[in-house]
């Protein structure tokens, strides 16, 4: 079951997922080593790949919020985690989608640090509390992107599609 | 039931009769803007392509700009070597809309497409910045988007699966006082409606206040409705902006505005009188952290930071001019300016306003972002304050996680430069 590697407070800038001063590195090949770099602890334990697949990272309101750097992204992407949080910055939430990051809407999520939590198709289930929460929609409109596996190979099928008119 | 001047502009960009908040189109996109983050976005381009055995061709290279200013000049051997692949790729595909580290057309990128004229009323324009939202003081549909977005952009000529954004109307009356403007009526706005309070929405300006403001005024506040969570702020086109694209940007083709629907629907009305307003101040570590400056006057500041495509153009230098004209950076009190572009930068100086900053004492640097985000330089100290007319403070925004940041006003930086505290400057 995965468990919450951590849980976030509201308004978590792309700035603290991925600081600025490392932007001039881009390949998602490469990013993830500077995943939360300001938060020492959990950067080394993240780099240290303390944390199974599928592990959690649990946001409150607003995750995600400022720049549009897609290395915020790519960086946690990297790790496979998920993350689930109350909502999502706009932004983040599409690059989220184009990048096959997986994430959750979960408006009422309570949850801490080693929680383990079972994502269904439509409730976030705390195992360790026995509490369970439902979830929001991703945006429909998204929803051919998500099937593709991500905004690359959906945008290839339209570009073939259209040579192929 | 009409439409929101978003929603019209969706509407002709999709090719559609009429949309409504919620539907989903797919807007055929007039411009689309990357900074250095374009190393990104040929990467994932490239990688659109792959296996297709089509060759990498971008749509249309004259509806692409790129424009250097995150990291201007290289800070790293890292950075130079992107710079130095964009520039390649630029080359190789002709595109125009190019702008390199100069001290004439170079500048940063939301200064750079209103003054070059790349933005026009109407427009639907993507950008891989957040900041985006800027353009909307042209009476464009202008938002941010990721880099692996802007790829399918360049590959397809258009967005997909865009919903279409409910829209927040924002009416403003009044007249500002002296030393107060449009960057404490957006920061008083962003602290009202909180950091997720626009989110998914788009804010539409309107207001005697609003047309009376100048084109660089409405850039600052379209600028900051991203702080808000807005996808974009937005000044439908009116005479102001005919204007400014005539007589700034030297636009001579016909610039038709488009304007909302009498009888549109928004989500929400918020009215604002600005008779009143005080100089505003956002406190660490939150851009919603709004608080009137009297609050927090006093607090000792490090660094005094003026400039960015907040407000980093002529009338934000000449409000700062006037205040430190022929007085000094306090002792213990450095001070940055960074005009928005090259042009203003010349503006600048021809009027005497970087001469006076540089006898204050102010250190006058190239334009481009500058410490904005950290990521080039004037790094601040542990437990420094910067107070600066940027526009974000999150925690180790200008690159130390250890330090202070409060956004403000080209009046209150320059107020407070000269006392060395927070300062409100209709007490200076």
């Amino acid at each position: 079951m995965p468990k919450v590697i951590i849980k976030l407070e509201n308004d978590i800038s792309t700035d603290d997922i991925y600081p600025g001063r490392y932007m001039a590195t881009v390949l998602p090949s490469e990013t993830p080593q500077f995943a939360f770099a300001d938060r020492t602890d959990f950067n080394s334990r993240l780099r240290a790949k303390e944390f199974g697949v599928g592990s959690i990272i649990v946001g409150g309101e607003n995750f995600g919020c400022g720049s549009s750097r897609e290395q915020a992204c790519s960086t946690l992407k990297g790790y496979d985690v998920a993350v689930v949080a109350k909502s999502i910055a706009r932004i983040f939430l599409q690059n989220s989608i184009n990048l096959g990051l997986q994430v959750v809407l979960c408006p009422e999520i309570e949850a801490t640090e080693g929680d383990e939590l079972q994502i269904t198709e439509d409730r976030v289930l705390n195992t360790t509390t026995g509490k369970a929460f439902n979830q929001v929609k991703l945006p429909a409109a998204r929803k051919g992107i998500m099937d593709a596996g991500g905004l690359i190979p959906y945008t290839r099928k339209l570009l073939l599609a259209r040579v192929q008119g | 039931m009409g439409m929101t001047v978003v929603e019209k502009i969706l509407a002709r960009a999709a090719g559609l009769q009429s949309v409504s908040a919620g539907d989903v189109v797919e807007p055929k996109v007039d411009l689309a803007m990357s900074h250095e983050n374009a190393a990104l976005v040929i990467n994932q381009f490239v990688e659109v392509f792959q296996g297709t055995g089509l060759e990498p061709v971008i749509w249309d290279p004259a509806r692409i700009a790129i424009i250097f200013d995150h990291r201007i000049p290289a800070e790293s051997p890292k950075t130079a070597t992107n710079q130095k692949k964009i520039r390649e790729f630029v080359a190789a595909n002709g595109i125009t809309k190019f702008h390199d580290i100069r001290g004439d057309v170079g500048g940063i990128c939301h200064q750079i497409l209103p003054e070059y004229g790349y933005v026009r009323p109407g427009y639907v324009v993507v950008g891989t910045d957040s900041h985006t939202t800027t353009h909307g003081a042209l009476g464009a549909f202008s938002f941010g988007i990721g880099a692996t977005e802007m790829a399918s952009v360049w590959s397809l000529g258009y967005a997909v699966n865009i919903e279409v954004p409910a829209t927040i109307k924002v009416v403003v009356n009044g007249e500002f006082p002296p030393f107060v403007g449009p960057k404490d009526l957006i920061l008083k706005l962003i602290g009202m409606l909180t950091a997720q309070g626009a989110n998914y929405k788009v804010l539409e300006f309107h207001g005697e206040t609003i047309r009376k403001m100048s084109t660089s005024g409405r850039i600052a506040i379209c600028n900051m409705s991203v702080e808000a969570g807005a996808t974009s702020g937005i000044v439908p086109g009116d005479e102001e902006t005919v204007r400014y694209l005539r007589d700034e940007s030297g636009v001579e083709e016909a610039i038709p505005c488009v304007v909302p629907d009498p009888d549109a629907a928004y989500v929400r009305t918020i009215e604002i009188n600005v008779s009143n307003l005080e100089p505003q101040i956002a406190c660490p570590h939150t851009v919603d952290n709004v608080k009137p400056v009297q609050e927090v006057a006093g607090r000792k500041v490090q660094q005094i930071v003026i400039g960015s495509c907040t407000n980093g153009r002529l009338d934000d230098l000449a409000a700062a001019a006037d205040i430190l004209r022929g007085k000094k950076v306090a002792e213990g009190t450095r001070m940055l300016v960074f005009p928005a572009s090259g042009k203003i930068f010349a503006q600048a100086l021809d009027k005497g306003y970087l001469h006076d900053f540089m006898k204050a004492g102010a250190v006058v640097m190239n334009s481009g972002c500058g410490p904005c985000l950290g990521v080039h330089e004037g790094a601040l100290g542990d437990d420094e304050t910067a107070l600066s007319t940027t526009n974000r403070n999150f925690k180790g925004r200008m690159g130390n996680p250890k330090s202070q940041v409060f956004l403000c006003s080209p009046s209150v930086a320059a107020a407070s430069a000269i006392t060395g505290v927070i300062t409100d400057p209709r007490n200076s």
